[in-house]
Order: structure tokens, then sequence, then C-alpha cells
């Protein structure tokens, strides 16, 4: 940072906790992992372009222990960022900006984001079949 | 006197200091309502292949409905992904060269990824 002399705003640490700080970077970093998780979709899609040997290898990376976490994490972080990107989308018509109701609508897009991914795997790990 | 310091034709332009207005921030809004409906059957239509074999997945995939919406979630995806890691970049990244070379970085893989899913999704179609 450039050595100004001004002073500067007080900094994270003096801040009370609050739950709208965690939605906010959280959308951020989510963006980011599902970014790179879009170019896993791509190899997916190209190993079942490919043929039934890449794709195996692809589905085997998947159901790996380590693709299982990937694939959890990139789960979740998909619900958080669709449920806080409709947040955000309602809040950008003007709505929901009162603090009582923005504080319980982070809550909600972190809340629906762990539901909706335990539902999906509970899907997945009760052999797909609902 | 204006209370505006911006000359009218600026004003008439709207397109600010960027040169290109609320452009952004519309495309990000709008790839991403339409992501909110293609990522939704995208995850759907991924769960209803859960466990199956290589044959299924592959004649899923490319049924003519279920290739123009994967085609259009790539696209929009990867649209949507370079809007918002571009805002990431230019926020935390405060080394010029490296801003700018994270800047061009991230279209250019974007661009090839895109490309190749939309080339995956084609030969799957077309079964090629």
């Amino acid at each position: 940072m450039a050595q100004t002399g001004r002073p500067l705003s007080p900094h994270i640490q003096v801040y009370k906790w609050q739950v709208q700080m965690v939605t906010s970077i959280l959308h951020r970093a989510t963006g980011i992992i599902l970014a790179v998780g879009s170019l896993l979709l791509v190899w997916g899609l190209a190993a079942l372009a490919a043929d039934p040997e890449a794709f195996a290898t692809f589905t085997d990376c998947a159901g790996s222990p380590l693709g299982m976490i990937v694939l959890v994490g990139w789960t979740l972080a998909f619900f958080y960022h669709l449920a806080n990107g409709i947040r955000h989308l309602v809040q950008d018509t003007g709505k929901g900006y009162a603090i009582q109701s923005f504080v319980r609508s982070s809550w909600a897009s972190i809340i629906v984001a762990i539901v909706l991914t335990v539902a999906v795997w509970a899907y997945v790990l009760a052999g797909g079949h609902a | 006197m204006s209370k505006d310091l911006r000359n009218p034709l600026a004003r008439a332009r709207g397109l600010g200091s960027a040169k290109e207005g609320v452009s952004h921030w519309m495309l990000q809004r709008i790839t991403a309502l339409a992501l909110v409906f293609l990522t939704v059957w995208f995850v759907a239509t991924i769960l209803r292949l859960t466990h199956a074999d290589y044959a299924t997945a592959r004649a899923t995939l490319a049924q003519p409905w279920n290739a123009v919406l994967l085609i259009a979630l790539i696209v929009t995806m990867f649209r949507h992904a370079v809007l918002g890691m571009q805002v990431v970049i230019e926020d935390y990244v405060h080394t010029r060269w490296l801003e700018v070379a994270s800047l061009v970085l991230i279209k250019f893989i974007a661009v090839l990824a895109a490309l190749a899913g939309v080339l995956a999704v084609l030969r799957i179609a077309l079964g090629s």
C-alpha cells in the first residue's frame, strides 16, 4: 500500500462480527470456486465426447475420496452462490435493505445452501432414488 | 450554472469514465438471471444421471433440447465467470502489470474452455 501518511479507516479487527460480512465475501469466494469448477465441467463433457475410457477416468476421479470432497464443496459453493445471487438480484430492485431483513436474508442464503447441499447428497448417496 | 459538470452529450450517452456505462453491471445481472434457470436445470439433469453408464449419459445429453441448454449454459457461465473474476482482480490485484496480465489471462482461459465445452457438446449431439 502507498505510504501517503493519510489517516486510515479502522481495519477488519475492530468491527463486531456480523453475518453480512460473511455473506459478502463468501459470494466472491464461491464465485471463484465455481469459475474453477466450470473448467472441470468442461473436462467431463470432453471426456464424454471422447470415448468410454476417457469418461471412466473422469468418473473414477470424481468418485475418488478427493473427488467426492471437491464435488461436495462444489455443491455447497453452487447452492450458496445461487441463493445469495438471487438475494442480490432482489436487492437490486431496491428491496430488502432494512437492517433486519438484510440480516435475515443473509442467514437465509447460508441455511438454504446447506439444506440443499445435504438434500442433494442424501439423494446421491441413497443411490439416486428419492 | 448547471449542477452537473458533465457536458450534455456525455450525459445523454450515459457512458461515464469507463466508456461503457452500466453494461458490465447489467450483463452480470442478465447472465445471473439466465444462470438461475440454466444451472438448476443442469443440476437436475446430472442428478437424474447419477450412476448412469456411459451410453445413457451420452444419449441423454445428445437430445436436442439438452444439447441446446448445455451450450447456453457453457457460454453464459463463462461470460458470467469472466465478469465476476474481472471485478475481483480489479479490486485485489494492485500491481498494474499483474492486474492487466490476469485480466487478459482469465479471458483467454474462459474463451478456450467455452469453445472446448461447446465442441464437446456438439460431438455428443452429432455423434462424432
